[in-house]
């Protein structure tokens, strides 16, 4: 039931759901433009009012993301950015700022690392879990295993066009949020959000979903503020990425502070 | 070699998973579309008319049964075996990428889908996507890396011609497999309207059993003749193997034949001692790339490798399930071929039976040369002839010094 007691991401949902109008959730990848920059950029976020991180681990064949993540995570690979980097920058950013950490991660790195090892080290890293944007709850058998046992938060996709019956799953297995896909399509920022975001909210909440926060094409701190009239959190990527690959840390640092006005900050 | 005298036919496997590979690893947001497309295609298999359509489509379109060919001057340079292509290149479009599409695109029209789209390599199943589209009143998109618009510019021009929209891939390496993640991209956007036409037997369940299904009347007829010609069953089999699906249409029909040898042949471009190759079985490992689990060409994070071959076609690192599988039981052997042993094959089959090759099949040509020295002059081997070279012609042309840079002849 989208559990949030023992959930570090659940409560800070919970607790930015109370205090405001809910939380912001930011996406930067690992590497871009370089180690050091993405790990000072992160924080960056967070000094700006970004409640919880998302962290994206770069992948050569990365089929959910739009131009821009695109972009940055071939520069990221291109750079040298390792696997291990990943939980070098969990690390770091954890040790100067006070917000839970989740990874995200196309499925193949993780298997490839092994599964228990993965999840112990990200642990050890400090991170709080997975977002799994190629891995659905029936087929991830490991994962599941993995994160009870260590108690990584584990957020699944629920879609638009999911039927109730895998919504459900989502719900039921998600730990921390559901990411409510906003719309039918890939990463990156758009005018217009699909009223489809809020209907499959809806449904989620039929299904007991407590914590929920949308994502892909928020870009703006009035779509923030409209999605967290329904949701609890709103999820900014592709916009943060722009902004960091223009302007730098302080470029990204003011967009994360005026989206954060959307969220009553 | 796997215990094939027990009770369960090799080819009774219908996914989502073969053996340890297969599966679903996909974003959610394409779930419903495999799950509709798994229910429409268990109808489909079921239903008598659908069969019946597409054997008419395949009797008065494609041209099935296509013929088998005894080549024994081309024999002679291969440890003198008795050697039957199998004539997929004279399909309408040229190769055997046409078995695959006409039935997915059957299947689209039952599902009501009126836009096809489609990754391709060397083109042969962009052009094959495009036909359909255009006997069916479907529109039509292809994806193309970059660089395989550049070495396949014929198919490209084929493909526009037919009406359909070919969108060059910069993404990533600039080929197949960067073509595959952008088709899954624009289907993630236009599921309602679009039914992705994946060329190979390799990506998300329902993909691998259902392309097989389509492409296996291949090996279904090959092996009827090959039996009404000589009065036996061929001793090998062999195919070359990029995503693997002439490859299985071929085999498949022989999956449960013990004493019938089965060979892949794997690009090897420069050579598997070299890091520019394709040959993702002979040199991959487990790992999960565009939706399956399967062996493919990785890094130690997990990151895929670059792939290399002359060959557009099999220049992917990847391989469908059910052939890492059949490697993984013994039933099927998976060998290199380097591209300066298949231009060789390809010049010979040429010259001494006059028929072209695509520069893929040259690849099972090369292997069956070997195989056949292999194997001595007693031995029958069947080739899964797949397609034809006409697409090449500029390839080999500048390979072979008859055309200069510009691609003008050389005379």
């Amino acid at each position: 039931m989208t559990a949030v007691t023992g959930s570090p991401v659940g409560s800070t949902i919970a607790q930015a759901k109370s205090d405001r109008a809910g939380a912001l959730v930011g996406y930067l990848p690992v590497g871009f433009p370089t180690l050091d920059a993405s790990i000072d950029a992160a924080v960056a976020l967070v000094e700006n009012g970004v409640d919880v991180l998302e962290l994206g681990l770069p992948y050569s064949d990365p089929v959910m993301d739009g131009p821009v993540i695109q972009a940055a995570t071939v520069t990221a690979l291109a750079n040298g950015t390792r696997l291990r980097d990943a939980f070098t920058a969990v690390e770091r950013i954890r040790a100067r700022v006070d917000a839970p950490v989740l990874m995200m991660t196309y499925w193949n790195p993780v298997l490839q690392y092994g599964v228990d090892r993965f999840a112990d080290d990200l642990v050890s890293a400090g991170g709080a879990g997975l977002i799994t944007p190629d891995l659905t709850v029936d087929s991830g058998a490991d994962w599941l295993a993995a994160s009870d046992r260590t108690g990584l938060d584990r957020v699944f996709l629920a879609a638009p066009t999911s039927t109730d019956e895998r919504l459900r799953m989502a719900v039921e297995n998600s730990r921390g949020f559901v990411y409510t896909v906003s719309t039918m399509g890939i990463t990156g920022a758009r005018g217009d959000l699909d009223a489809a975001a809020r209907t499959l909210a809806g449904r989620l909440r039929a299904q007991g979903a407590e914590s929920l926060a949308v994502g892909i094409g928020v870009s703006t701190a009035a779509q923030i503020a409209e999605i967290l009239t329904y949701a609890d959190g709103a999820i900014v990527g592709s916009a943060l990425v722009k902004a960091l690959s223009d302007g730098g840390v302080p470029a990204v640092g003011r967009l994360a502070a005026e989206l954060a006005t959307g969220t009553g900050r | 070699m796997t215990d094939l005298h027990s009770v369960r036919s090799l080819r009774a496997e219908e996914g989502p998973f073969f053996g340890e590979f297969g599966g679903r690893f996909m974003p959610e947001s394409l779930i419903a579309a495999l799950d509709e497309l798994d229910e429409a295609y268990q109808l489909a298999k079921l239903d008598p008319e659908f069969h019946r359509e597409l054997a008419e489509l395949g009797r008065t379109y494609t041209g099935r049964p296509s013929i088998i060919t005894e080549v024994p001057r081309f024999a002679r340079h291969a440890g003198g075996a008795r050697i039957i292509l199998k004539r997929e290149d004279l399909n309408h479009t040229g190769s055997h990428k046409v078995n695959n599409v006409l039935g997915q695109a059957l299947l689209a029209k039952r599902i009501g889908k009126h836009r096809l789209i489609a990754e391709t390599g060397a083109g042969q199943h962009g052009v094959a996507t495009a036909t359909a589209a255009a006997l069916f009143g479907m529109e039509c998109v292809v994806y193309m890396g970059e660089v395989d618009t550049e070495r396949q510019a014929l198919n490209v021009a084929r493909m526009r011609l037919l009406g359909a929209e070919v969108i060059p891939v910069t993404s990533g390496t600039r080929t197949l497999k960067d073509a595959l993640n952008e088709a899954f991209r624009d289907w993630v956007a236009n599921v309602e309207s679009t039914h992705y036409l994946l060329g190979t037997v390799a990506g998300p369940h329902p993909f691998p059993a259902m392309v097989r299904d389509f492409v296996k009347v291949i090996g279904e007829e090959a092996r009827q003749q090959v039996i009404d010609l000589t009065g036996a069953l061929p001793d090998a089999v062999t195919a070359c193997v990029g995503g693997g699906s002439n490859a299985i249409g071929i085999f498949h029909a022989f999956l449960d034949d013990a004493t019938v040898g089965l060979y892949g042949y794997e690009a090897a471009g420069d050579g598997v001692d070299t890091e520019r190759h394709a040959a993702t079985i002979t040199m991959g490992r487990p790992g999960v790339l565009h939706g399956s689990r399967s062996i493919m060409l990785q890094d130690e994070d997990g990151q895929t490798s670059d792939s290399h071959s002359i060959s557009a076609g099999l220049d992917y690192p990847g391989v469908g399930p059910e052939h890492a599988w059949l490697s993984s039981i013994g039933r099927a052997s998976y060998r290199p071929v380097t591209d300066a042993a298949a231009m060789e094959a390809f010049r010979l089959l040429c010259t001494t039976e006059g028929i072209i090759p695509a520069i893929e099949t040259a690849h099972a040509l090369a292997g069956t040369i070997e195989l056949g020295r292999e194997l001595g002059p007693d031995a029958t081997i069947l080739v899964s002839l797949s397609g034809r070279g006409d697409k090449d012609v500029e390839t080999a042309g500048r390979w072979f010094d008859v055309l200069d840079e510009q691609g003008n002849a050389k005379i």
